[in-house]
């Protein structure tokens, strides 16, 4: 009984298997005008309201058929999509998660056969190349940024020249500042944040290459050392220690004189505090010199897709210097080429320090399998006020060489 | 009737009912295909993935697929590594996730029952039907209002605050009870845990993890299911107590039984089915608590809300390791099924084949 049982479900296993359109093998393409679904995972109602409007604009001028679907999880979605072997022709791929992608196939790697691929900054390029190839075109990107509150900033006697420009002249004004009863500086935990830091000592969990682990680096270690010092000196503060969210909060709260945070802090300021005042500046430089994070996004075909010539001109109309322009204006991204820079300026001129950011930043951790990596290091950097730094980085360490050797 | 006449009538029987079997199976046989296409069909497939290194992409019966063996489940027991640690921490918190729910909504919803019973409550329906009201919204709208009733500045902390009580960071704090207690009693430095717990442990996370305790985090979660599955449980007891002959209350008050007596002796005694029933749902379903952690913490903070089946959500669908992700569910699979036996044989009727003595027979000897 049990092993007819079990010999049916083997029959029926192998019928499922050989069933069409489940199998694997090159995607016949085809030419002319195209249906192309296009998966983004949107910041709010206006990137959605924007990117439909281009794509519609788009597709009314090339004659291919494009919608705009907006994804409620798109980790999610994608990877049923991706099992199901049914992918969108064009979706969102974040920075962080990009190799994960690249690394299983997902992606056709189109971008380095752009015409403007030279266009796009380097950092970005790199944080979507693998295995030497570059992927996929870059969207859009946001730097890390110092901010300060001019009133708080002139409570404590401080003037414009004053902001830090280096962990030394930080860790002074900090102290000023602590000194005149103001929290100085409130830091989100993360290694989105606190990876600027070990950046500028001239460390970084992974090799250039991605190819193997150099977290318990002593550059590293002497990143958290310092922000350790900060923390325990009562110079730094995490956002959850002051009773709020998230950094932006506690800033816009007007409860800390600086802060650390992206292109993103100015829509999240103007929508709830508007009232405060505030200016942005490059981030203190470290040992080993300048250095910030970018937060990217490109815009990846799929591998799978039938209308992949087709996906690709899409993109190529996305990312034109006036497209990217129009984006920058609906929801405050900074445009990912290079020719579109003087153009951003002239718009934004008190963007330049986060469009400063762009020559020594460096996007999130390049290599497959770091995403819980990276998510168990941020849940041990919440106690790094407590913790052994070297500890941290130990942990790291055999976490990463574990992610990166399968 | 004589024997004869009896293998008699079983021989004509056959002859005449050789038929139905073949009807009976005609009957079945949608079900078996329906089941068998949509649960037994993707059973064998899911286990299929279990024993490979499918990446998610095409097919997992596709040629290129490598077949892993037993390597997926090894490295949630055998290797070190980030896999088994998330998934022990996953294996403790629901651990302590069922040991706290589950007497919690079996006693909660027994009282509720208990209560709405009673002849003198006036408006028992309006109690019915608010005490069921939890168990038919949905668990995501419901999840959603805990979120904003126990947020820093929320609804509870306020509360606690005209009380004089400083409230926790509910949705932020990953310190275990157990952890806290220890450290509210001088017993232990959760800061410098005791080094008999801290170094030494069993697959790869020390004692001192292990005996954590749920974190306030979960603690909220646990509280959110405690009051949503009550109602649906207080009903089954409900439907039970109705079952119960008024007889048998009756003649234990006229044989001077006191309230207590009549409940622990005679109530208690005829809802054993149904308390196994309520024991075994709220078992499977706490090892299956998914839908509040998605919507309410994804596993924050620090792990401590991660359970078995979130984290094979998460192993498959944003890790792409849909092997390890199905091994979980397996392993997950076969807790609920060693638990339910488990519970089966504790709750068993222990004194069937023993000559029964009824309650009033102990009572009478032990007056006379």
């Amino acid at each position: 009984m049990v092993g007819r049982a079990v010999a049916a479900a083997a029959l029926v296993l192998a019928l499922a298997a050989c069933g069409e359109g489940f199998g694997g093998g090159p995607v016949p393409q085809q030419t002319g005008p195209a249906t192309l679904q296009v998966l983004i995972s949107s910041s709010g109602a206006a990137e959605t309201r924007a990117v439909t409007d281009a794509a519609q604009r788009y597709a009314a001028a090339s004659g291919d058929t494009v919608t705009v679907i907006p994804a409620q999880d798109i980790e999610q979605q994608l990877g049923q999509a991706l099992a199901g072997s049914a992918p969108p022709d064009v979706f969102y791929v974040d920075a962080a998660r990009f190799a994960d992608y690249a690394s299983v196939g997902a992606l056709e790697p189109y971008a380095q056969g752009l015409p403007a691929a030279g266009d796009f900054y380097p950092a970005l390029r790199e944080a979507f190349t693998y295995d030497g190839r570059f992927y996929c075109a870059p969207k859009d990107f946001a730097t890390l940024a110092l901010q300060v509150n001019e009133q708080l900033w002139a409570r404590a006697g401080l003037g414009a020249a004053d902001v830090p420009r280096d962990w030394a002249g930080l860790r002074e004004v900090a102290a000023r500042i602590r000194d005149a009863g103001i929290v100085p500086l409130v830091l989100d935990s993360t290694f989105d944040r606190i990876g600027a830091f070990m950046l500028q000592a001239g460390g970084w969990p992974v090799s250039a290459d991605g190819k193997s682990a150099t977290a318990d680096s002593p550059q590293n270690l002497q990143a958290l050392e310092y922000v350790q010092g900060l923390l325990r000196d009562g110079l730094a503060r995490y956002p959850q220690q002051v009773d709020t969210g998230w950094a932006g909060e506690a800033f816009g709260r007007g409860m800390t004189a600086m802060t650390i945070e992206g292109n993103w802090i100015r829509g999240a300021l103007a929508a709830d505090y508007p009232a405060i005042g505030y200016t942005v500046h490059e981030l203190p430089a470290g040992p080993a010199g300048p250095g910030t994070l970018s937060f990217t996004t490109c815009w990846g075909v799929s591998a799978r897709s039938r209308f992949k010539e087709q996906a690709v001109r899409f993109v190529q109309a996305m990312t034109t210097a006036d497209a990217q322009l129009a984006f920058a204006r609906a929801y405050g991204v900074m445009p990912s080429i290079v020719s579109a820079r003087e153009a951003y300026l002239r718009e934004f001129p008190a963007d330049a320090p986060f469009l400063a950011g762009a020559d020594h930043a460096r996007g999130p951790v390049n290599a497959p399998r770091m995403d819980r990596v990276i998510s168990d290091f941020d849940s041990q950097l919440q106690r790094l006020a407590v913790a052994d730094p070297a500890a941290l980085l130990r942990r790291l360490q055999r976490n990463t060489t574990a992610a990166l050797a399968r | 009737m004589s024997a004869t006449g009896q293998a008699a009538s079983r021989r004509r029987s056959r002859g005449v009912r050789g038929n139905e079997t073949v009807a009976g199976w005609l009957f079945v046989a949608p079900m078996i295909a329906i089941l068998g296409l949509f649960l037994l069909l993707p059973i064998g497939m899911a286990l299929w993935v279990s024993l490979t290194g499918w990446d998610g992409q095409g097919s997992p019966f596709a040629a290129g697929v490598p077949f892993v063996g037993a390597a997926n489940y090894t490295s949630l027991f055998l290797q070190e590594g980030l896999t088994r640690e998330q998934f022990m921490i996953s294996i403790r918190n629901n651990l302590y996730y069922v040991a706290v729910a589950v007497p919690a909504q079996t006693l909660l919803a027994l009282g509720l029952a208990l209560v709405v019973d009673q002849r003198w409550l006036r408006g028992r329906t309006f109690f019915r039907t608010a005490y069921y009201f939890p168990s038919v919204t949905s668990s995501v709208a419901i999840s959603v209002v805990f979120l904003f009733l126990f947020a820093n500045s929320g609804a509870v902390n306020a509360l606690l605050a005209f009380l004089g009580i400083d409230g926790p960071a509910w949705f932020a704090d990953p310190r275990g009870l157990v952890h806290l207690v220890l450290g509210g009693l001088g017993l232990a430095d959760p800061d410098h845990p005791p080094a008999a717990l801290a170094d030494h442990g069993l697959f790869g996370l020390s004692w001192w993890e292990w005996l954590a305790g749920p974190s306030v985090a979960m603690t909220t979660i646990i509280m959110l299911v405690v009051w949503t599955t009550a109602g649906t449980f207080m009903l089954i007891f409900l439907a039970a107590l109705q079952d119960v002959p008024p007889q048998l209350d009756e003649a234990a008050l006229v044989d001077g039984a006191t309230a207590w007596q009549r409940l622990r002796h005679v109530t208690l005694p005829m809802l054993r089915p149904a308390l196994f029933l309520v024991v075994t749902l709220g078992l499977i379903g706490t090892w299956q608590v998914f839908d509040q952690i998605y919507v309410m913490s994804q596993g924050d903070p620090a792990g401590t809300t991660l359970t078995p089946a979130y984290l094979s959500y998460r192993t498959a669908f944003t890790d792409f390791e849909y092997g390890t992700g199905a091994a979980i569910s397996f392993v997950l699979f076969l807790i609920i099924v060693t638990m339910t036996l488990l519970q089966r044989w504790i709750m068993r009727d222990r004194d069937v084949p023993a000559p029964r003595r009824r309650w009033w027979q102990v009572w009478r000897r032990s007056r006379s």
